[in-house]
């Protein structure tokens, strides 16, 4: 199986606001094979989001090395970055971020504006139908329910055809009733569109769900990233 | 998607605000393309003023403003006159013949060439005498000519006119000495029609009136010249007017010696003195001074004739009862010159302005002072205010984006996550800030034409100059540049906030 996703020796520390730094991540290996499809868990505040972040590149680690797709990005540019997350990576939040000026199509069609790979225009008006608004395509986010704010947000995340989704909780803010759907939905059209994906939550009973699941506590050697400054 | 929609759509969320704030910009576009449209109308109506088809104009020693303001302009305090024979000088010997025989004068001046008549030669010299009101307009005495040789319009290549009726004549079957043609903007004030008499009122408009009519025999088309303004007179026929010979002394003929520059200044001081005298004389009481009254005034023999027996005399007779003045006793305010050969233009005005009596002023020259020195100078004021005014709707912009800043950098941040660069998000925020300047340009211009437009009536009544909805004047097409160059900086300060915004903070916000 090949790796899309290769993490090594990876450090991540913030400066803290009353001076010194604070250590979030040290992960020595990490990986994702083509097509995987990974369930990551962590307590609140141990890093998961600053892991999506990086991998991303919208965040650079302190040292460490990130290959997806045998593109080392941390030797990319910013710009070179922005680039590369455009064509290659899609990303669903934990509170959608929609954008509330665009309907439901444009906010799909802006998950393909920024690359430069030539997306097909229906491809957006499709991905809506795939996700079961076919009739809400002009909705502005304010008029669509959270859990369908969420599905606007996966098909937004793949209308660029990323090769990895990563996915940042996305159903913490979504009713209990529609997380399973949700999370179905973006399994199954990662599976569709051969998307790896990677999932980040704290609810066991999802992640559960997956082929692989991974604790962050394991892959990270810096323990209690709350509780201890160095 | 493309930038510029997404700048679109940032620019309809924020509808009120984005309305202000483009409203605002338009009003102050607005003020300035008002103010650049009336400074457009104003010099057009200078230029067009200057352009009448003369190069030069010759009067008395003086201020050459005020030449200009009353031989061009009909406006100013009426200025000193010159005599005829100054005007001769411009014709060659045939013509000064004809006049020495038909008004009689000095048999000398028939027989020689004037002495600027080889410059003129090739183009025109036309007299004015100016000195009476029609109502407010003043009455311009001066030859058929003056309708044949003068042409205005942007080009100078239009003849004048006619909205009905014809030029004057120098002599006519039916009217005598005493037609009149009226300019479009006299005719519509005073409200008269062809065929009607006119008389005008000396020395001022409320002064008293003469007690000869001129028959209106054609209104002119409008020109958007100061000859819209003018009621003008057969000269023959203003001659004959009440009090405008130049009383004539025994010696006087040394007037035609006009090689003689001391006899000349004399001549002008003695003639200004008397016109003086006359002018402060009433009409009811013409005998004070008998010498004057010995050659002033109308040569109407009336005193043994019924009004019956006056209309039964036929034209020709009616012509007899006058008598032409003779050149000694008249006078012209300036003189109209075109030169054959503008080349010559320079040597005869030098020539002119070296004697001691006359001067010669190019209109142009005096037009373009004035509108460098009083109405350009207040005009740029008006625009520095206008263009502040602009900068302030520009500050606008600045505080409207700004203050948008803060509920959009997560917007921002989501389209970093999406891909999008610092680059692509900065030039968003200076792409709605053109959106605003350039919705604002047009909605101003439209603003200020449609403006325009309902005044344009008034404004080619009073100027002569026509203003259509897409009358655009030179400097207008500056104002889109200058408003997106102030939208530009108005950007740069949210501009760079978006630069900056940090994409993993503000995402999990
Ligand atoms: N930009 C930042 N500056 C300083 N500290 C940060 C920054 N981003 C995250 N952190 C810290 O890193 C730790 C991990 O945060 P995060 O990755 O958001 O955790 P999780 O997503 O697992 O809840 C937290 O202690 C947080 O305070
Ligand atoms: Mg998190």
């Amino acid at each position: 199986m090949t790796q899309l996703l290769e993490i090594k020796d990876l450090l991540k520390s913030f400066a803290q606001p009353g001076g010194g730094n604070l250590a979030v991540l040290d992960i020595p290996q990490f990986q994702i094979a083509e097509g995987e499809q990974v369930a990551l868990i962590g307590q609140s505040g141990g890093g998961k989001t600053t892991l999506l972040h990086l991998i991303a590149g919208l965040l650079v680690p302190d040292i460490g090395s990130i290959r997806i797709g045998g593109v080392e990005i941390t030797r990319l540019s910013e710009q070179g970055r922005d680039r590369f997350r455009a064509e290659t990576i899609g990303y669903v939040f934990q509170t959608f971020n929609l954008l509330p000026a665009f309907t439901a199509l444009e906010n799909v069609r802006l998950g393909m504006t920024f690359g430069s790979g030539k997306h097909k225009h229906e491809r957006a008006a499709d991905l809506l139908a795939h996700v079961g608004l076919k009739d809400r395509l002009n909705y502005r986010p304010k008029q669509l329910s959270v859990g369908q704010q969420q599905r606007v947000a996966i098909a937004r995340a793949l209308a660029g055809r990323p090769k990895l989704l990563l996915a940042d909780e996305p159903t913490a803010n979504v009713d209990p009733n529609s997380a399973e759907s949700v999370l179905d939905l973006i399994r199954g059209t990662c599976r569709e569109e051969k998307v790896s994906l990677l999932t980040v939550t704290h609810d066991m009973q999802i992640a559960s769900s997956f082929d692989r699941l991974e604790t962050l506590d394991e892959i990270n050697q810096v323990t209690h990233a709350n509780a201890s400054a160095s | 998607m493309s930038l510029i929609h997404i700048a679109w759509r940032n620019f309809c969320h924020r509808a009120l605000s984005s309305f202000l704030t483009t409203f605002s910009l338009a009003l102050g576009v607005g003020l300035v393309v008002l103010v650049l449209s009336v400074y457009g109308v104003i010099s057009e109506a200078f230029t067009r003023n200057a352009s009448v088809g003369y190069n030069l104009v010759v009067g008395p020693k003086g201020s050459p403003l005020q030449l200009t303001l009353n031989s061009v302009f009909y406006l100013s305090q009426p200025i000193e006159n010159l005599p005829y024979t100054e005007y001769m000088e411009f014709l060659p010997q045939a013509e000064r013949a004809t006049m020495v025989s038909r008004f009689g004068g000095d048999p000398e001046l028939a027989k020689r060439d004037g002495r600027y008549a080889p410059f003129v030669a090739g183009g025109f010299a036309i007299p004015l005498a100016l000195g009476d009101y029609f109502g407010e307009f003043r009455v311009v005495g001066t030859t058929p000519a003056f309708f044949k040789e003068l042409k205005h319009g942007p080009n100078v290549d239009e003849d004048f006119t006619f909205r009905s009726g014809r030029a004057l004549q120098d002599f006519s079957t039916e009217n005598g000495y005493f037609e009149a043609v009226v300019g479009a903007r006299v005719a519509k004030q005073m409200n008269v029609t062809l065929g009607e008499k006119f008389y005008p009122t000396h020395g001022d408009p409320t002064g008293h009136g003469h007690e000869l009519g001129f028959t209106i025999v054609g209104i002119l088309d409008p020109t958007g010249t100061p000859n819209d303004r003018a009621a003008f007179v057969n000269l023959e026929g203003f001659y004959l007017m009440d009090g405008h010979a130049k009383p004539v002394e025994t010696d006087a003929e040394s007037d035609n010696d006009s090689e003689d520059v001391l006899d000349e200044a004399i001549d002008a001081e003695e003639a200004s003195d008397a016109e003086e005298a006359n002018e402060g004389q009433p009409e009811s009481d013409p005998n004070t001074n008998t010498e004057a009254s010995a050659n002033n005034g109308v040569r109407l023999i009336q005193s043994d004739i019924t009004p019956e027996q006056a209309n039964n005399l036929t034209d020709e007779k009616q012509s007899d009862e006058y008598r032409l003045l003779s050149i000694p006793e008249r006078e012209v305010t300036s003189v109209l010159i075109r030169n054959g050969n503008i080349m010559f233009a320079p040597g005869m005005q030098n020539a002119i302005n070296e004697g001691i009596r006359s001067q010669a002023v190019a209109p142009i020259g005096e037009i373009n002072k004035l509108m460098n020195l009083i109405v350009g100078p207040l005009l740029t004021a008006l625009l520095a205010i206008t263009v502040i005014t602009c900068a302030v709707a520009a500050v606008g912009i600045l505080v409207s984006i700004y203050n948008s800043m803060n509920d959009r950098r997560k917007d921002i941040a989501v389209m970093r996550a999406l891909g999008a660069r610092r680059t692509t998000v900065t030039a968003i925020i200076v792409f709605e800030s053109f959106q605003v300047a350039l919705i604002g340009t047009i909605l101003g211009w439209i603003l200020a034409h449609a403006a325009i437009v309902m005044y344009s009536g008034q404004i080619e009544d009073q100027t002569g100059v026509q203003v259509g909805f897409f009358t655009t004047s030179n400097y207008e097409i500056l104002v889109l540049p200058l408003v997106l160059a102030l939208a530009l900086i108005a950007a740069l300060l949210p501009a760079w906030s978006a630069y900056r915004t940090d994409v993993g903070s503000n995402l999990s916000a």
